[in-house]
């Protein structure tokens, strides 16, 4: 693109609801998302429901940089709320997106984000049946933000509580750890690597739910977002009043995140995944849980990370030399260190 | 203090002053300027903030490995 | 190679023999000894292992006056942070540690959500090269470090006068560790019966410089580096010593380390900084172990440039920081850790920095017998 005509950006008439506002929803939003109940473009989405529980859950979406090895803030958006829904024992139908777009926005960009929340819904099997689009001043917002809000049925059989963790449960995670969040700060930063750190932003829904189906045994979930996974064992410990006991030597990080964080004085147990569930199940469930998510592509490194016991709320790694150290929750957001 | 990340040469330019060594899979353009030593590729350096501070000698990586080996061996 | 100092089977070989030994000195002691690690990077090397819970009620490890952000002094920093609030024009630069050290009203951190611009930097050379693009901008580096990375920050000024940027400058806080060594074991209080010497440190001075800790003060001393394998090498060394009455100091990481250590980076030092008198954390003032820019190149010293009235103040009330950089308690023993003072409210600067002997503490060790 040579130069950027008006038309070709975002304007703050483009959300004054006029004309301009209409050619928007019509170009963009019902072209990519386009569904019955989005299409009545009536003022709420009306649907009918089955008896039962739902769950619902709302996330606001904020990330720098937009574009990501590996994903976008689209895709983040869809995922996040539905692998919210999911590790609930959730199994997401709908969802809402509003957006606030900063003016100069440029069309192109917010196309690809909302043709990939687009390709994630199909993907994941669920429907963005409600919207809104706001434009603000230039400065007032950073490019684009997106809150997703979904709701789910609550899988009949599914039974997950901090109250059914007992001493001697396994612990499993579905792949490695830490991709999500280094790949951001990498993006962040200038810091010279000629390393790609490749997000692992997915949609989590269909596997979580098949594995509900055939696992009675699985007691919690929880995916490993912000405070990666020693942040969230730590809340799990403590809101279920047990410890983890987890395996240092047992714990998947790819090599090149190994080493970009050992360069820059991170720990990948503290990096943020959007990917990456952790699951407690019953001991005599685990290895057939763990082989059951190995024959899946998206899980293939799944591991056994380490078992519940009996305690007071800690998390304790045994270190590979046989050590032991504790993990406590995160206290502000990774920086790079040199001492 | 001071992070140190051991990495291995494999590309020098003296004239500007850096090279290119790769750590656990990552490659990284260091600043070589404290290095007075020769420097070729599958030498070892070590960095610290973007600079080369030493190099690392192997053979006494070698020596003190085999060191251990008779400490643990004896008694 | 270097992969085979980090295989945790020939650390729990080694360990297996560390161990006995270590009771045994404890034996002819009456109490375990206690030797003390003076870098940052020991400190957290040693928490990660969890090397310290391994040799309990036989050898204690304590962490002293080894990570620069801990021993900076509350003077220094107010001053860096009084400079990022009064002048939001300036771009302040910095290595990521700094950022959340509590000053006495305010942090880097706080100063940036209320307007001030303070860039994180990998590399003082990235500082450059984010002067040489931003040229209506004004950046000022903080030089924090010790004599590992006060030669980086040299050459980061020789690279901003060869380019000729004129919105580069350096705000020094730098220091040299054998000084406050010599401050430390002159401590009657002090009781150690080693010390583990900051390998990467060694690199530069080399080994020579810390004769003297053997030599005047008959403490035994090791260099060590970083792998597991290397600081067990590093202890067992010691406990040697201690075992057989002498008093050395040993390198113990030759593969990096050299009598002389690097001159290259020895003469840098010395072309751009001078010592003067600095204020550290816990220990006072300690003459000529700061490095200040020398006149020649005031052009690029941010304290000339930018000069800001702070006055010394004193550490927060009942922080403990300096007793614990002195070795003579534990973080635990500190009546602020882990109540007033934790890595998300810290009160002290041991506290902040991830390699602070009390935050490292408190992320890999506490609570075992709390809660």
């Amino acid at each position: 693109m040579a130069e950027e005509k008006d038309r070709d950006i975002v304007l703050l008439s483009h959300g004054d609801g006029g004309l301009l506002t209409h050619q928007l929803l019509r170009d963009f939003f019902l072209r990519y998302f386009k569904n019955d109940l989005l299409d009545s473009l009536t003022d709420a989405a009306v649907f009918s429901s089955e008896p039962g529980r739902m769950a619902i859950s709302t996330d606001a979406f904020v990330v720098d940089p937009v574009f990501f090895p590996g994903g976008d803030i689209g895709k983040l958006a869809v995922c996040g709320t539905i692998n919210d829904l999911a590790v609930s024992g959730a199994q997401p139908l709908y969802l809402t997106a509003s957006f606030i777009i900063e003016e100069g926005f440029s069309f192109a960009d917010l196309e690809k984000i909302i043709a990939s929340m687009a390709r994630t819904c199909r993907d994941a099997g669920v429907q963005i049946i409600a919207g809104d689009t706001k434009v603000v001043g230039r400065g007032q917002a950073d490019k684009v933000y997106i809150t997703t809000t979904g709701v789910g049925y609550l899988l009949p059989g599914a039974n997950l509580g901090y109250q059914r963790l007992e001493p001697g449960d396994k612990v499993l995670v579905n792949g490695c750890l830490g991709n999500h969040g280094l790949s951001i700060l990498l993006q962040r930063e200038a810091l010279g690597l000629d390393s790609q750190v490749v997000s692992d932003c997915a949609p989590l829904s269909i596997i979580i739910t098949e594995m509900l189906k055939r696992f009675k045994g699985i007691k919690l979930m929880r995916d490993l977002t912000r405070g990666g996974l020693a942040t969230n064992a730590k809340e799990i410990a403590m809101s279920a009043g047990v410890d983890f006991w987890l395996d240092e030597a047992a714990l998947p990080v790819e090599d090149n995140v190994k080493g970009i964080t050992e360069l820059l004085g991170l720990d990948p147990l503290y990096l943020a995944n959007e990917g990456k569930f952790l699951v407690v199940v019953a001991a005599g469930e685990a290895d057939e849980l763990l082989r059951y998510l190995r024959q899946d592509l998206s899980a293939e490194y799944a591991c056994r990370i380490g078992d519940i016991q009996a305690g007071k709320g800690n998390v304790y790694l045994r270190t590979a030399l046989g050590g032991a150290r504790q993990l406590n929750m995160m206290a502000g957001a990774p920086l790079p260190r040199i001492c | 203090m001071c992070l140190g990340i051991p990495g291995k040469v494999v590309e020098v330019n003296r004239s500007e002053s850096w090279a290119v060594v790769e750590s656990f899979g990552v490659r990284k353009k260091v600043d070589i300027a404290l290095i007075d030593e020769d420097l070729v590729p599958g030498d070892y350096l070590m960095v610290h903030a973007g600079y080369a501070i030493g190099k690392i000698d192997l053979e006494d990586a070698q020596i003190s490995l085999e060191l251990w080996e008779e400490i643990l061996h004896a008694e | 190679m270097l992969n085979k100092l980090r295989d945790p089977e020939l650390g729990k070989r080694i360990l297996a023999k560390l161990v006995p030994l270590a009771q045994e000195v404890a034996g002819h002691l009456g109490r375990p000894a206690i030797f003390m690690e003076v870098c940052g990077t020991h400190t957290m090397a040693i928490a990660r292992s969890g090397l310290r819970s391994l040799l309990a009620g036989s050898l204690e490890l304590r962490s002293g006056p080894g990570c620069p952000v801990c021993v900076t002094s509350q003077g220094d920093i107010d001053r860096v942070i009084a400079l990022a609030a009064a002048r939001h024009d300036l771009v302040i630069g910095t290595f990521g540690d700094m950022m959340r050290v509590p000053g006495t009203n305010s942090s880097l951190e706080q100063e940036r959500a209320r307007g001030a611009r303070v860039e994180i930097f990998y590399s003082p050379a990235e500082a450059v090269t984010f002067a040489a693009g931003h040229p209506q901008d004004e950046v000022v580096f903080l030089g924090v470090g010790f004599e590992t990375t006060a030669p980086a920050v040299a050459l980061s000024v020789a690279a901003a006068s060869s380019r000729g940027l004129e919105n580069y400058a350096v705000l020094s806080f730098h220091k040299t560790v054998p000084l406050v060594l010599e401050n430390l074991l002159s401590d009657p209080e002090l009781k150690i019966d080693g010390l583990l010497l900051p390998g990467h440190v060694c690199t530069v001075t080399g080994r020579r410089a810390f004769d003297f800790v053997a030599t005047k003060y008959n403490v035994p001393a090791v260099v060590a580096g970083f792998e597991p394998v290397d600081l067990m090498k590093a202890v067992y060394l010691l406990l040697k010593q201690v075992a057989g009455g002498r008093a050395e100091t040993v390198n113990g990481y030759p593969r990096l380390v050299r009598e002389e250590g690097n001159n290259k980076a020895k003469e840098i030092m010395r072309e751009y900084f001078e010592p003067v008198n600095v204020q550290w954390r816990g220990f006072g003032e300690v003459p000529q172990s700061g490095l200040a820019l020398r006149d020649s190149f005031s052009f690029y010293d941010a304290a000339v440039r930018f000069p800001v009235d702070v006055a010394e103040s004193p550490p927060p009330r009942g922080c403990a920081c300096g007793d614990v950089l002195k070795g003579k308690i534990v973080s635990s023993d500190c009546p602020l850790f882990a109540r007033k003072c934790t890595p998300l409210q810290p009160v002290g600067p041991c506290m902040v920095s991830t390699e602070g002997a009390c935050a490292a503490y408190y992320q890999y060790e506490w609570p075992k017998a709390e809660v």
